[in-house]
């Protein structure tokens, strides 16, 4: 088990806070953030090729935070992989063991089976340089596999890959993890987190923000920027009101929009949800119903999944026509529309 | 004057328009070009000379002579076991340079280039200081049986001293060239300090620590200044020719310097060769 505590480290003007948590044996632990939150520093104090300013490392209840790098039992594969120019690709790959083991056919046996599981045998003998790049990251993989990690680090590890071959690198990772493989994996990719991780820590601006399993994290964002990777672009923190003449839930979002909210327990702040796709556009105002509102429609795009309408109700607003079609009357930017949000759409809790 | 520097850029132009209307260099290249071959020819010219005033029959002569092939074969020799001694030393201080940071690292890089800026005589009396047998040096040497001055083991000393910057900065700069992910990625496999030293650094590094090797090899057996001080005899080539220089003049003193400059070439471009080679294998 790994425990990381209030790890921090000043890089110039950038620096990692309070890094805190904790890897059971035999998790998926993916780290995801923005390039520049910090995530390959921290793969590089838990390695040990950066000391911290201050925190503990705690390996199997030991501390390792001052641990030489030769002493830890982690397995880092860099995000440029570091492939050793000079030797052949078995020559990298057997780096690990030791003249001794080596020749030692338990040795050549290891070096046998992670090369075919990972599909490279037949790249042996050549060059570092004659090889692609999904070739080179799985010998990447195979070169810190030989030597046992404890603890498999990953950073980046399929963000230099072509995307027809991500889905094979992805289910080899599954597949050393369902063999038992601690994994720390950090990403900028959500989608790269979701079908690998079995818990996440997003991290921002050199501090973790969120952690838990991705259910967790996706399903009930804490913070804009754990929404925005989460898919929910109409997230807001509100404060609970009550409304002075019915007493029921409200929140004020903006002194044009306020929302009432299905009967809840919640109170204080809260964390608001509006799915994009039940909100709905009306040229007229619509005869009858909860949260109907008045705003400008800033701006119409194609998606992927049909239409894509950001309004403006004093704050900002996105709202998605699956079927690209739009109500009748209402086609321009610049128009101000008639909305209005179905009550299903409206998820809140709290942090 | 205005308009007589008006009129020579007016010439210049039209050069540089002709000249561009027959090749496709401008007015610029030639220039650079002119100025390069003048440099060259500075270079080639003095050697060329002398080689061209020494026959075949000079060189054949001079070679027969034992005392000339006798300094020929210590001056190599001399200067190649100076080059290796001092790089098991020497190729590790240049790591230390390469990766450490530390209070005082541009102080130490300025005090091994020192050799290269002081007087060679100087060096040479300095050199002469620290092992004459009064020196606390050569009573040690002496101790174990070790005679350095007048001794090929003292001049390579004074060649070592003048020569080593060559070697440690050509190697510092080998060991800086080499990225440090590659140090630690292998530490990250379990690889001890010394064997990512050996394994990594050491080959990654070894052209130029090589090309420094050469150098300092070839700086060595062309010292004359530090080594005439230590130790007159044994007799080196650069001294041997100084010596006919100053005995019999400049006539009798070239086929030994021509000579010995073409042994060194050849030394030199099989070395050179054999690095160029290593770092395409």
């Amino acid at each position: 088990m790994l425990e990381v505590r209030q790890l921090t480290r000043s890089f110039g003007d950038f620096s990692l806070q309070n890094i805190s948590f904790t890897v059971e044996r035999g998790d998926y632990f993916v780290i995801l953030g923005l390039s520049g939150a910090g995530k390959s520093l921290l793969l590089e104090l838990l390695a040990g090729l950066e000391l911290p300013d201050s925190g503990q490392i705690l390996l199997n209840g030991k501390d390792i935070t001052r641990e030489k790098i030769q002493r830890r039992p982690f397995g880092l594969v860099f995000q440029d992989l570091a492939i050793f120019p000079h030797l052949s690709v078995r020559a990298n790959i057997a780096y690990s063991l030791n003249k001794r083991e080596g020749k030692a056919t338990a040795g050549q046996e290891k070096l046998t089976a992670i090369t075919r599981d990972l599909g490279i045998r037949h790249l042996l003998d050549r060059r570092p340089e004659t090889l692609s790049g999904g070739e080179l990251q799985r010998v990447a993989l195979a070169r810190v596999l030989v030597h046992d990690p404890e603890i498999l680090l990953l950073d980046e590890p399929l963000a230099s890959i072509d995307v027809s071959l991500k889905a094979g690198i992805r289910s080899l990772l599954r597949k050393l993890h369902r063999n038992g493989q601690t994994i720390i994996h950090v990403t900028h990719d959500e989608e790269e987190a979701v079908s690998l991780a079995g818990k996440i820590a997003v991290i921002q601006d050199g501090a973790i923000i969120q952690q838990g399993t991705p259910g967790e994290v996706f399903s009930k964002p804490g913070s804009p920027f754990v929404a925005r990777f989460a898919g929910h672009p109409n997230f807001f923190t509100p404060r609970l009101e009550a409304d002075p003449e019915s007493g029921k839930p409200l929140v004020r979002l903006s002194n044009a929009l306020t929302i009432n909210i299905p009967p809840t327990m919640l109170r204080g702040k809260i964390c608001l949800i509006i799915d994009p796709a039940a909100i709905r556009l009306f040229a007229e105002k619509p005869p009858a119903g909860e949260n109907v509102f008045q705003a400008m429609i800033r701006e119409i795009y194609p998606s992927r999944q049909g239409l894509e309408i950001l309004l403006d109700a004093g704050i900002p607003l996105l709202v998605k026509y699956p079927d690209a079609k739009l109500p009748e009357g209402i086609v321009r930017e610049g128009d101000t529309v008639w909305a209005m949000i179905a009550g299903n759409g409206i998820l809140c809790y709290q942090d | 004057m205005g308009s007589t520097s008006a009129g020579i850029k007016d010439l210049c132009l039209t050069i540089a328009l002709m000249a561009l209307s027959v090749r496709k260099y401008s007015g610029f290249d030639l220039l650079i070009i002119f100025l390069s071959g003048l440099v060259l020819l500075f270079i080639v010219a003095p050697l060329l000379g002398m080689l061209l005033r020494t026959t075949p029959g000079q060189l054949f002569e001079v070679s027969g002579k034992p005392e000339v092939m006798h300094s020929i074969v210590l001056t190599l020799g001399v200067s190649f076991s100076a080059t290796l001694v001092f790089a098991v030393a020497a190729v590790p201080f240049a790591y230390f340079l390469a990766r450490r940071t530390f209070h005082g690292r541009r102080l130490v890089n300025g005090l091994v280039d020192l050799p290269i800026v002081i007087p060679h005589t100087a060096a040479g009396i300095a050199m002469l200081g620290f092992i004459s047998r009064e020196s606390v040096t050569g009573k040690a040497a002496s101790l174990l049986g070790l005679e350095l001055v007048g001794r090929p083991a003292g001049i390579a000393l004074a060649m070592a001293f003048v020569s080593l910057p060559f070697l440690i900065n050509a190697a510092r700069d080998g060991f800086a060239s080499v990225p440090v992910r590659y140090e630690k990625a292998a530490l990250n496999l379990g690889a001890s300090p010394f064997r990512v030293f050996i394994t990594i650094a050491l080959p990654l590094a070894w052209k130029q620590i090589l090309s420094g090797l050469v150098l300092m090899f070839a700086r060595g057996m062309s010292e004359f200044g530090a080594v005439v001080i230590v130790a007159y005899h044994p007799m080196v080539t650069p001294v041997l020719v100084y010596e006919w220089f100053g005995a019999y003049g400049l006539r009798y003193a070239r086929p030994a310097a021509v000579l010995f400059m073409l042994i060194a070439l050849a030394f030199f471009i099989v070395l050179r060769l054999l690095t160029h080679r290593r770092h395409h294998a």
